[in-house]
């Protein structure tokens, strides 16, 4: 058995994988399926200051290998969340990172504030790359001048691990990770969903009901390695990668590409046992390699 | 209740027309089929389908313990499907279940009950009627089509309670919607309700004005199925709740749709 402990910053993973927002709700919904306590983290549904109702229906439409989302951050607020939701998962033997969002400066700090005081989230991950949102989001995600200014006030407010979550839908994402790392980031994440559009021709009309969306899924994986290892030489911090990691084998791509540890997304709703067949198959991968621990992965890519 | 995710093994498909399939599954290891509820739904990973990312939510039509066998009647749609409706007997099928609510039984057994389906909304009703009567309830079903050759399972639902027909053309029972079939001119307590929109909302509506309880299933388009990704959210009295946990079953008074 091979040593599968990372780090991200000071916080200790297990494993390198978790599960990205939005895409495992708050872990209980899939505890009939898996163990939680074998996953590295769970990565909880994208939190704001105030309850969202989020975008009307409809807000998925399936592609070839994807699909596009335009859920625009439905959740009942940070408020709720303490309350109602942390008790029930504190004592789950895994990390419960929160990913946070907001509309302003403001509202992203007043947020981190208050996960900053529960002491079993060692963790938040700064939501700046929401395709769906009409304010903030991604708007905060775009710009090095933007990325900046939410990373520098949440970094003076919030004294844990502090990953930052960037956007694909920019020229240059290493601009974007350089932008942050400056400002005080422990780790970047990449990549949030791509921005898309379905058209429904017989109807001649928009599938979504805000007409684009977010698209995730194994049709991404392509750019997210990319993006994933022109930023693993752009920063010094580790990096989080995700985007259509179906399977172990894409797991490990990331690895080697220069991830220190992965999310999985989409793939939870194809297979909602996969999070966990995946930390099994790095440890199959790594056995069978005669690799004594993941770390040795990490940007392991021989060109 | 716990959900799985399960293989199940496919020991009949029944071609019922050109666009529906009967398939009748097993757990492909033998284990005998986990509890499943009424208005419970499924989801099936489809394999063999190119174009076909998510799996398919998929009601539950009919569940024999005795046989240990579950039931999907599935309309072909799209090629998820219809690739579905294409698989031999012996094949697998990757199932995840069961999801979703179920039906509100009423508290008092001589109450009236009728069900109403149409097209291949008729599937609940089937597993519904089952339960009602193994319970001591005496469903009455009404059932839409489009035409005498789209029926579907007419002989397993006489078999549990009256069955009355409308076909849009008059070829099998009484013409038109099922709105306007005779037999809401008797009393009823409760109505459920699954089928096209238009017609649930028409049904809605004949509820609504009679003061009668209804509840009805939505097939919104969704991902996960278990609550989690917040695709298939139904405007409520309550906001946004996701018809894959909150529902698919739900009281016509918590929605806001315009009856």
């Amino acid at each position: 058995m091979a040593d599968l402990k990372v780090n991200i910053g000071a916080l200790s993973l297990k494993n390198p994988v978790m599960t990205a927002s939005g895409t495992f709700g708050y872990g209980e919904e899939f505890a009939d399926f898996i163990d939680l306590s074998r996953l590295g983290g769970v990565i909880v549904k994208g939190t704001t200051l105030h309850h969202r109702e989020g975008n009307p229906y409809p807000r998925m439409a399936e592609t070839p290998a994807g699909m596009l989302n335009a859920v625009g951050l439905q959740n009942k607020g940070v408020d709720y969340f303490i309350e109602h939701i942390y008790p029930r998962i504190k004592d789950i033997d895994t990390h419960f990172l929160v990913n946070v969002s907001g509309a302003s400066v403001e509202d992203y700090v007043a947020t981190a504030e208050k996960i900053a005081a529960l002491n079993r989230i060692p963790a938040i991950e700064l939501n700046i790359s929401c395709p769906n949102v009409k304010e903030g989001g991604m708007a905060f995600g775009t710009s090095c001048k933007s990325a900046a200014a939410v990373v520098r006030a949440v970094r003076e407010a919030y004294p844990k691990t502090l990953i930052v979550k960037l956007s694909p839908n920019v020229t240059d994402i290493t601009e974007i990770a350089r932008a942050v790392e400056a400002e005080g980031a422990d780790a970047v994440s990449l990549i949030n969903t791509l921005l898309g559009m379905a058209i429904d021709a017989q109807r001649r009309r928009p599938v979504l009901s805000t007409v684009t969306g977010g698209l995730s899924g194994a049709c991404v994986k392509p750019i997210a390695l990319r993006m994933v290892w022109q930023t693993y030489h752009a920063v010094k911090i580790p990096i989080v990668g995700l985007g259509g990691i179906m399977n172990a084998t894409d797991a490990i791509e990331f690895l080697l590409a220069g991830a220190s540890a992965i999310e999985v997304g989409t793939a939870n709703f194809i297979d909602p046992q996969i999070s966990e067949k995946i930390v099994s198959g790095i440890d199959e991968y790594l056995d069978k390699n005669h690799i004594s621990s993941v770390k040795e992965l990490i940007g392991g890519l021989i060109i | 209740m716990k959900k799985y995710v399960l293989d199940f093994r496919i020991t009949e498909n029944v071609k019922l027309h050109d666009n529906y399939a009967l398939l009748k599954l097993t757990p492909a290891d033998g284990q005998p089929l986990p509890e499943m509820l009424p208005g419970q739904f499924v989801e099936v990973r489809v394999d063999r389908s190119p174009s076909t990312f998510l799996r398919r939510p998929i009601s539950i039509n009919f569940v024999d313990y005795t046989q240990n066998e579950l039931w999907l009647l599935i309309r072909i749609a799209g090629e998820g499907t219809r690739t579905l409706c294409g698989m031999q007997a012996g094949e697998i099928l990757n199932l995840v279940l069961p999801l979703g609510s179920t039906f509100t039984l009423p508290e008092n057994p001589t109450e009236k009950l009728l069900l109403v389906g149409g097209g291949v909304g008729i599937a609940p009703m089937l597993y519904w009627g089952k339960y009602l009567k193994e319970k001591g309830y005496t469903p009455h079903f009404l059932l839409g089509f489009r035409s005498d050759k789209d029926l579907l399972q007419y002989d397993q639902f006489c078999q549990l309670g009256e069955v009355s027909i409308s076909t849009e053309d008059g070829s099998r029972g009484e013409k038109g919607f099922v709105t306007q079939h005779s037999i809401l001119e008797q009393h009823f307590d409760r109505l459920y309700v699954c089928g096209p929109k238009p017609m649930m909302v028409a049904v809605a509506r004949y509820a609504r004005e009679h003061g009668l309880f209804c509840e009805v299933s939505l097939e919104n388009t969704m991902a996960c199925g278990v609550g989690a990704c917040l695709c298939c959210v139904e405007d409520t009295v309550e906001g946004h709740v996701c018809v894959c946990k909150e529902g698919p079953i739900f009281n016509i008074e918590k929605l806001k749709w315009q009856i």
